[in-house]
């Protein structure tokens, strides 16, 4: 529209963006004059340079907490998933020959009783430590700094964490959660690794060829973050050299993969296409959510979700 | 003890589609000898007089009359799992023979099955995997939407350990808990999890997003969920069974997912098992069929052969058995 019809460029007064599109470049920015704010469907907003967006005098908005219980849901999904063998059991329900052999590969890992590691505990880790909690899993988790974890406005603060801001420690100890001041220290021990981090620039390859190795080999690392939280190559390469035995994951880099990346068609790896967030209720939820947001800002106001650096 | 003093017991195989694996034999012979039952099959006389036990490992060996007629000594049939629905208990008593089961090292292990079939299910986790991995997909289903599981509501047929345990899990996903049971379950069992008694399964089955049947499978509840039933759930409605494949009338599932009665069936238990090729419930979309792998991680596996070594034990020595079977 911006190209095909440029007349209507002065009306725009909001962008939303929603799977990442349209993206958010200099071109569009210079072109809308009158823009007011970029609103996002979804937390993450990596993709966009909000420093640049800013020096526009255009606000950025973002869609946190309705996606947490989903992208929960999504990540134990996708643990139950990996552990329980469902994908090879449909498979062999469907393909197996007479008289063919119910495989090893079937033989599953239990979620009950095993050990969780959550690699971010935001509201969306913390989501996942609850319910993991109803499974009876020990549930370790690390944040790079305790303080800011535990704070609700995790995210993005304009101003230090306050004590008034941290969690009770009701809720670590109500999920039964162990914090582990180092990554390494819940490496070794976590049978299911959940990734549930922010895309930063300190996050990015947080987990890789270090990590992985440190990883128990019957361990699965689940993805539910930013692709480029985990080192892709470092992946591929700890699948084939089994330091662990699968991973799950709804994000990679780039989305989708290239249709001969290795990912594809590594065994106990499963692909989603960045669904986390993907059912009718949270969507709409979302859709909402970014309603207020750009109502907010067409009348001069502040978004209720605006995200700064 | 001495390998000479170790009891003499029946196994079906190691390996192969529902044998044991290797290391789960091992358990077995750390107190007792172990015969396979197709050494039995091709020298009958050279053990069956010896043979004690008979353990059984995803129905095998098949405690048919000749069989069991055959081996004098024997004392004990040592099942794995809780489901005894397979076996004539009443013919087997008057055997003079004890029976056992695995109950309660089961649970968790079929608790957690059941909830990864309702999520992977829910979230459409196959098809889009599916879809996404191969190699020939152009476009991506960005479009697929899965269902809430989240605040849904659970209908859980049979509340007894199993079911109970899926009631603690869906909690902590904020399900609105409903259960139906032959009794009902006390107050604080019911708030611990804030679960809603159904006197009926009617209403069950009218108000639930997912319907969860964990019965036993027994005249009673042989075909209970059938046209009738399927027809009182909403279209959106996903059936997830972990029970027993008969307790389901499977030609009626077929047509209320080919009807759009109901939404979708995840299924970790079919009648026969496996279904033949060519079965109308492998064709259907939004329908996941596990062969029956509730209870198959190493852990519960090795669990469950402990469990039965301990009951053919105690069958032998005349101690109290942990867990026997006895016909109604």
């Amino acid at each position: 529209m911006v190209a095909t019809q440029p007349e209507l460029n002065h009306k725009i007064q909001v962008v939303l963006v929603w799977g990442n599109n349209p993206p958010v470049n200099l071109t569009l920015l210079k072109s809308l004059p009158n823009l007011k704010a970029i609103v996002n469907g979804g937390v993450g907003v990596d993709h966009l340079e909000i420093a640049l967006i800013n020096s526009f005098g255009v606000k950025v908005s973002n869609t946190p907490n309705v996606v947490d219980n989903s992208t929960a849901d999504m990540a134990m999904g996708l643990m139950l998933t990996s552990g329980r063998r469902i994908i090879q059991g449909d498979r062999f329900s469907r393909d197996h020959k007479d008289g063919e052999d119910l495989d090893e590969s079937l033989l599953g890992t239990d979620i009950s009783g095993g050990t969780l590691g959550i690699v971010g505990m935001g509201r969306i880790g913390y989501k996942v430590a609850k319910r993991a909690a109803a499974f009876d899993m020990k549930i370790l988790y690390h944040n790079r700094n305790r303080s800011t974890t535990r704070c609700p406005h995790s995210q993005m603060l304009t101003r230090p964490c306050r004590q008034s801001d941290m969690r009770p420690e009701e809720e670590e100890r109500s999920v039964r959660a162990t914090y582990c001041p180092m990554l390494a220290d819940l490496l070794g021990t976590s049978d299911f690794i959940v990734v549930a981090v922010n895309l930063t620039k300190q996050s990015t390859h947080l987990i890789g060829r270090e990590q992985l190795s440190a990883m128990k080999p019957s361990a699965t690392l689940i993805n539910i973050s930013r692709g480029m939280v985990v080192d892709q190559e470092a992946l591929v390469e700890a699948l084939q050299n089994k330091w662990i035995r699968s991973a799950a994951l709804d994000v990679t880099y780039p989305e989708p993969l290239p249709r001969d990346h290795p990912l594809l068609s590594l065994p106990d790896v499963i692909v989603l296409p960045h669904m986390g967030t993907h059912t009718l209720e949270t969507s709409g939820h979302m859709v909402q959510r970014m309603l207020t947001n750009a109502l907010a800002a067409m009348a001069g106001e502040t978004p209720p979700d605006e995200v700064t650096v | 003890m001495q390998e000479e003093e170790k009891p003499w017991a029946l196994i079906s195989e190691v390996g192969g589609d529902n044998g044991y694996l290797e290391e789960l034999v091992d358990l077995m012979r750390q107190h007792f000898r172990i015969i396979l039952h197709k050494d039995l099959q091709s020298d009958p006389h050279l053990h069956a007089a010896k043979i004690q036990v008979m353990f059984m490992w995803r129905y095998l060996p098949m405690a048919e009359s000749s069989l069991l007629r055959s081996l004098p000594s024997l004392k004990v049939i040592a099942g794995a799992g809780v489901g005894t629905d397979h076996l004539d208990l009443p013919f087997i008593a008057d055997l003079g023979l004890k029976v056992t089961n695995t109950p309660g090292v089961v649970s968790d292990a079929t608790a957690d099955m059941a909830m990864a079939l309702l999520l992977a299910s829910a979230r459409k986790v196959l098809q889009a995997h599916q879809t996404t991995v191969d190699p020939k997909t152009t476009q991506m289903p960005n479009g697929l939407m899965g269902f809430e599981v989240t605040g849904s509501t659970i209908g859980i047929i049979g509340m007894g350990d199993i079911g109970y345990k899926i009631a603690e899990r869906s909690k902590g996903f904020n399900m609105n808990i409903l259960y139906h049971n032959r009794t009902r379950r006390d107050a604080s069992a019911e708030r611990s999890v804030g679960a809603t008694y159904c006197d009926t399964v009617d209403e069950l089955l009218r108000r639930s997003d997912f319907v969860m049947v964990a019965v036993c499978l027994t005249p009673d509840t042989a075909g209970m969920i059938g046209r009738r039933e399927l027809s009182l759930m909403k279209p959106s409605a996903t059936l997830v069974n972990i029970s027993r494949g008969r307790v389901v009338d499977q030609d009626a599932l077929v047509r209320a997912l080919q009807s759009r009665t109901i939404h979708a069936a995840a299924l970790d238990v079919t009648h026969p098992e496996p279904l033949p090729r060519g079965h109308p419930l492998l064709s259907l979309p939004n329908v996941i069929i596990t062969p029956h792998i509730g209870t198959q991680t190493y852990s519960t596996a090795r669990r469950i052969v402990k469990a039965m070594v301990d009951n053919a034990l105690a069958a032998l020595t005349g101690r109290p058995i942990p867990n026997e079977v006895k016909p109604k």
